[in-house]
């Protein structure tokens, strides 16, 4: 096994070590738990990031070319994103709702061919690394926020039941969360935008066509137009709260479609994903 | 051990007893001064609240300062001893030290995991300090019963979750919104409990109060005294556009806010959450509102809903409590029994040194050739010899037997020391 396989596998374990810590909290947390967890999470996102940089290394392009590479690399983006806001807010429970996404994710990369092609020389271009880059911090943000969305509705489902417990007294109060929410589609909307941008110029470049209604294009035009509608309500009819988790939720979900469902489709200019 | 506590709380005595019993002021001095110069109390602390009145001794012989501590509080207090006799309980040894310690954490308050008692303690402890009136056993017991009360704390969950009804309201506030410092509370109507919530959210530091009472005056009585403004009754709702949290007790016999108004006020107010508490009954506010999307209401019995699971759940942390305790009062009884058994192992040590030194000196006076690599051998041999020999005996003098009494005289006798 080489090292970009170890590491990747390791990474894989030590994640599915912290959703399995993050469950355990969600029922019965002590002081060490969550730490616990964010240690875990961290060696798995090192492990993970040795994994990246030695398919870097080793093809000599960011590795995205692929199916199992571009899930990898998006699951990396959400814990770096992850650890920011953790950081940054101190959440502690927020691993608990996070890390079973990174886990998917990681698996079924684990199930994808791994092999490390040569690049189509359609994709021979600088605007690779920048286009995907953008679009895969502007998705962990996107992720964050989904994963915050649902801690909202379960907060809230709390507060209105009035049956109150040690989850509720754990998870953060409404008003951080939604605007930890809103931040963070604050922050992924303008990455996002600019992954679309990327993305048409460097198809102008390459096909000679800026926008060509292939379905991933489809797809990330519906998720611009959710986010979009989500700051939009905001700022003008108030909708926040319950409304704006949900529609947090849609939009990761959303996202996750374009990025599985139209590999399944395998048309348009994106399968090589 | 003679540590004797004497005392009664809310459980068997009621508030006229407690009142008669209690040492405030200038008494208590009095009387911890009266307790100390008892024959055969060698030390005492005198713990007074509205809730209990407990005095913790060191006595000489248990039995005759159970008779002379009655015989005190009676005449202290002017109360014929019969009628005491059923009012105090008398806890001596483990007992006793287990009740401080429950005391110290709270276990033993008329609401579990309420913090008041142990800043009492405290303050009994060093006035008694202050006084002079204890020793090396009560030093060393209330300052265990304080770090075991922290240890309480921290480790269980005691006192968390609130058990008030305005507590339980400060409580949801600020699961609802972050800093309630930033928050702005309009009570609406002037009720008793009504007041006492938004005394609870002033003092957690609420941005604003503003009162809006049917009769004016009052009103504006009340928000002065909050250091808030007041509001005409009619305009209300008006105001409502920028409050965050609205305790309401107006006692009327209807809704004084519907489901139309509060949308109208949703709609002003762009849907930023407000939390309403309506403590009034019949209730003040439409139920149905709680339906409306950032508006969370609460009533009366939604808040005790909430109270109920927070005692449940001190109940539970109260059983992790009494665990810690019987540990450390484990932990206390063997330091007290380590205490019988110090003289005698100084005693032994010295004794052992003693002929250590005498015999390195003779020898090293008879043998003035040797160097000084070969003197520290010597001395260095010796002491390890001392330290084997005297190794078992200390381990079985320090260790927790039933015959440490006997041990201590056999090894007194044996070795010909006198340690005290």
């Amino acid at each position: 096994m080489d090292t970009g396989t170890l590491s990747f596998e390791l990474a894989l374990t030590l994640y599915l070590a912290a959703v399995l810590i993050g469950i355990i909290e969600l029922f019965k947390s002590t002081k060490t738990t969550s730490r616990f967890m964010l240690v875990i999470a961290g060696f798995g996102f090192f492990s993970h990031s040795i994994s990246i940089i030695y398919r870097y290394v080793i093809a000599g392009h960011i590795p995205i070319s692929n199916a199992h590479e571009a899930t990898s690399f998006f699951s990396w983006c959400i814990v770096f994103m992850f650890f920011i806001i953790e950081f940054r807010y101190r959440i502690g429970l927020l691993g608990s709702f996070i890390m079973p996404i990174v886990f998917v994710l990681m698996l079924s990369s684990s199930m994808l061919p791994r092999e490390i092609k040569d690049l189509s020389p359609m994709l021979q271009s600088n605007w690779l690394g920048i286009h995907t880059v953008f679009a895969f911090l502007g998705n962990a943000a996107f992720a964050m926020a989904f994963g915050i969305g649902v801690m909202y509705l379960v907060q809230e489902r709390f507060v209105r039941s009035k049956h109150i417990g040690d989850l509720f007294r754990r998870l953060p109060s409404l008003q951080s969360l939604d605007e930890i929410n809103y931040r963070l589609i604050t922050w992924g909307f303008p990455l996002f935008t600019l992954a679309i941008i990327t993305g048409s110029l460097w198809a102008n470049t390459a096909w000679g066509s800026y926008w060509r209604w292939d379905p991933r294009e489809v797809w990330s035009l519906v998720t611009w137009l959710i986010y979009a509608t989500i700051l939009h309500a905001r700022l003008l009819a108030g909708w926040r709260g319950k409304r704006a988790a949900i529609l947090s939720i849609i939009g990761f979900l959303t996202i996750l479609i374009a990025f599985f469902g139209i590999k399944l489709l395998e048309k348009g200019r994106h399968v090589f994903l | 051990m003679n540590i004797l506590v004497v005392g009664l709380n809310h459980k068997i005595a009621d508030v006229e007893v407690r009142e008669k019993l209690a040492f405030e002021g200038p008494r208590l001095h009095e009387g911890l001064m009266g307790l100390k110069g008892l024959p055969g109390f060698l030390e005492a602390v005198v713990l007074s609240t509205c809730n209990r009145v407990e005095i913790y001794t060191n006595v000489l012989d248990k039995d005759e300062a159970s008779d002379a501590i009655k015989g005190f509080i009676s005449e202290f207090h002017g109360i014929k001893s019969h009628l005491l006799e059923s009012a105090l309980y008398f806890l001596s040894g483990k007992d006793a030290v287990r009740h401080i310690f429950r005391v110290a954490s709270s276990l033993d308050s008329m609401i579990v995991g309420e913090p008041q008692i142990l800043g009492q303690l405290k303050d009994a402890f060093e006035f008694a300090l202050l006084k002079k009136t204890t020793g090396v056993l009560l030093n060393k017991l209330m300052k265990k019963a304080i770090s075991v009360a922290k240890r309480v704390r921290t480790e269980t969950k005691i006192a968390e979750n609130a058990v008030s009804i305005s507590f339980a309201g400060v409580e949801l506030a600020r699961k609802i919104f972050t800093d309630i410092s930033e928050k702005s509370v309009m009570l609406l109507g002037a009720g008793e409990m009504a007041e006492l919530a938004a005394r609870h959210l002033v003092s957690s530091g609420v941005r604003e109060i503003v009162v809006a009472n049917r009769t004016f005056e009052r009103g504006v009585e009340l928000a002065k005294e909050f250091g808030g403004r007041a509001v005409r009754f009619n305009e209300f709702l008006h105001e409502m556009r920028h409050t965050d949290i609205v305790i309401c007790s107006t006692g009327a016999p209807t809704y004084v806010v519907t489901k139309a108004e509060m949308h109208a006020v949703m709609k002003e107010r762009k849907q930023k959450p407000v939390f309403i508490i309506d403590i009034s009954v019949p209730r003040n506010i439409d139920p149905e509102i709680n339906r409306m999307e950032n508006v969370f209401l609460y009533d009366v019995d939604d808040l005790q809903g909430v109270i109920d699971t927070n005692m449940l759940e001190r109940k539970k942390e109260a059983e992790k409590a009494e665990g810690i305790i019987a540990e450390e009062v484990e932990t206390f009884l063997r330091w007290f029994e380590s205490l019988d058994a110090v003289p005698a192992i100084v005693a032994l040590r010295e004794m052992a040194e003693g002929i250590k030194k005498e015999e390195i000196e003779r020898l090293l006076n008879r043998l003035p050739e040797l160097g000084e690599k070969e003197r520290k051998a010597v001395e260095y041999m010796a002491t390890a010899i001392v330290n084997k020999l005297i190794h078992s005996p200390t381990v079985a003098l320090k260790e927790d037997s039933e015959d440490k009494e006997f041990l201590i005289a056999t090894i007194k006798r044996l070795y010909g020391i006198n340690g005290q």
